[in-house]
């Protein structure tokens, strides 16, 4: 069945950000005919149109007023709504990401629809549009489908394919008015972020959890992280050992935290509550170090070392040095 | 000032995988034999916030508003031991089995009874169903402004100030009054409440509400107004065996790890 998508575009300078194309790879699967349009906001939005045709999408709402450069949530609510009602979209695509956790309840509840939060899957299943979303911490699936229109889904990042670039693509660009009122103000922003290579593109992850029973457990991840290479090997932390102040906020993975798809995924005297493996069971492999042999990691690893990891990871950097 | 924290009562999320069971006959978690439902940890760091206001203003009252049956009156109690002043438990068969949506609407009708409220604290997202869209749902439909997943809240002068966790650090927003914030685990542990509290707590009364006291109508409510419809709840596959690298001694097992990522050319 023909539908309408719109996808919420975000920006990585010039261009759509690789999730906005994955949405658009998705959007044009259960459009399955109608039109794919795309939202892109910002001052470089107009520049950003052509990566999104190439991705997948036909025609532009391009909204270029510097003031959507920064999320304000009235405003991009605003703009969104403005595209749907244009583009008469049934089904709206956005990331799971800070933008899309905030704009996607104000949208549907603003349009009188609803949402699902943070879907992994996105189906046309016999003409009824549905989405399957972890709960439950990540111990359960569940299924939708939308008994309102348009039916509006956050999708996690990595979850979709992207399709094959369509180099010289063009399409329609619509422009949006400038920005409205927002009763929101931004007083101030205050970075903290891991030098270096950052989690999420990091080809490896060495992350620590509680069982390291202290924050100098994350010196040693860290000496494990260089060994394998700077350029390589970023250094991830579970949300008990962030809450009890072990290792920073930015470095947490998991449902609450960040989720990391990388190559390989080493864990580190972490247990596998399903709330952490919802932040890493996309890796393409998982291998744990952990001193209970029932731990649920395993459940989730290729390969695994029971042990105490004061004694194995030491000996993992010597064997990595060989 | 008057503040709501929303308490929502679910399956203790510290479950173990293994006791995590499904009927997928009727889409429902089946509940563990032995382990007691727990107030949604993230509404418990939400009174928290709110708690740490009214100690440093003195003069706010805090409402615990759960949406449940008589069983949440446990949430409710505990939010109440906690340091809040009054409980107001949302109970009526027509409100059994609602989505995001109808939760959201529901709350914001007491909300609005209530009348004289300058915030609602919600848990950045309840840990049983991950949504984290009920207290931006509350907003819109109350049209207040709000400000999601805080690890610090501050209310002076009409204006609330949240500091929100971003993927690279934090942003402080600001807003007008009323206005709604989701609260995260960043901004610390909540409380534990002492003996004393608890005893009280379990002599207040809890106010109950149904759907004619919130002049809503039924059908707008509950499984009947969800707007999402959960087709199937089912526990997803994991993959494959683990294969545990044996050794006399961890230098032998860490060569034999290594040994296998290398041959896989992970390494």
């Amino acid at each position: 069945m023909a539908r309408n998508v719109l996808v919420v575009g975000e920006l990585d300078g010039g261009e759509v950000d690789s999730t906005t194309a994955e949405l658009l790879a998705a959007g044009s699967r259960v459009a399955d005919g109608g039109s794919v349009s795309v939202t892109l906001l910002g001052s470089q939005a107009g520049a950003a149109a052509a990566s999104a045709f190439a991705a997948g999408a036909q025609r532009a709402f391009v909204g270029a007023d510097g003031a959507y450069d920064e999320f304000r949530p009235d405003q991009w609510t605003q703009a969104v709504s403005a595209s749907v009602e244009q583009s008469s979209a049934e089904v709206v695509l956005m990331a799971q990401s800070s933008v899309g956790r905030d704009l996607g309840p104000r949208l549907a509840f603003g349009l009188d629809s609803a949402v699902a939060m943070d879907c992994i899957a996105v189906a046309d299943d016999g003409g009824t549009l549905t989405v399957t979303r972890p709960c439950y911490g990540g111990n359960a699936n569940a299924t939708y489908s939308f008994a309102t229109s348009p039916a509006i889904a956050t999708v996690r990042a990595k979850s979709q394919d992207p399709l094959p670039p369509q180099a010289g693509a063009s399409g329609e660009t619509v422009e949006l008015p400038a920005a409205g009122e927002s009763r929101s103000t931004i007083a101030g922003r205050e970075l903290a972020v891991a030098e270096g290579l950052q989690l999420q593109e990091a080809p490896i992850v060495v992350s620590g959890g509680r069982g390291l029973g202290g924050p100098e457990g994350f010196e040693m991840m860290e000496e494990f992280a260089a060994t394998i290479g700077r350029d390589k090997a970023a250094v991830g932390a579970s949300r008990a050992a962030c809450d009890l102040g072990w290792y920073p906020v930015s470095q947490q993975v998991g449902l609450t935290g960040k989720v990391v798809t990388p190559d390989l995924y080493v864990a580190i005297a972490i247990s596998g509550a399903s709330q952490h493996m919802a932040g890493c069971s996309g890796s393409k492999t998982i291998i744990a170090v952990n001193r209970d042999p029932d731990a649920n990691i395993f459940n989730a690893s290729r390969w695994g070392i029971v042990g105490d990891y004061k004694d194995v990871v030491p000996a993992l950097i010597e064997a990595l040095k060989e | 000032m008057h503040f709501v924290v929303c308490a929502k009562q679910i399956p203790d999320p510290e479950t173990p995988p293994s006791a995590f069971k499904i009927d997928e006959s009727k889409n429902e978690v089946v509940p563990a034999p032995g382990i007691s439902p727990v107030l949604s940890q993230f509404d418990a760091i939400a009174a928290e916030a709110a708690l740490r206001i009214k100690e440093a203003s003195g003069d706010a009252k805090i409402t615990v508003v759960s949406l449940g049956q008589e069983s949440a009156q446990a949430a409710i109690k505990q939010v109440l031991a906690m340091g809040a002043d009054e409980g107001l438990l949302l109970d009526d068969p027509a409100f059994l089995g609602g989505d995001s949506y109808a939760t959201a609407r529901t709350l914001a009708a007491a909300v609005e009874k209530l009348g004289d409220v300058d915030a609602v604290f919600c848990g950045r997202q309840a840990a049983d169903w991950d949504m984290g869209q009920v207290g931006l749902g509350v907003a819109t439909l109350l049209g207040w402004p709000a400000a999601i997943i805080a690890k610090d809240v501050q209310i002076a002068d009409g204006q609330m100030t949240a500091q929100r966790v971003m993927p690279d650090g934090f942003e402080t927003v600001q807003m007008p009054l009323p206005a709604v914030v989701t609260v995260s685990n960043e901004l610390g542990d909540p409380r534990y409440p002492k003996l004393q509290q608890i005893m009280q707590a379990a002599r207040k009364t809890v106010t109950k509400w149904g759907a004619a006291d919130l002049d809503l109508d039924p059908s707008t409510v509950g499984a009947a107004g969800s707007r999402l419809k959960l087709e199937r709840l089912f526990i997803p596959q994991v993959s494959g065996e683990v294969e545990l690298i044996e050794g006399d001694t961890a230098q032998e097992q860490a060569a034999g790890l290594v040994a296998k990522l290398r041959e896989a050319k992970i390494l």
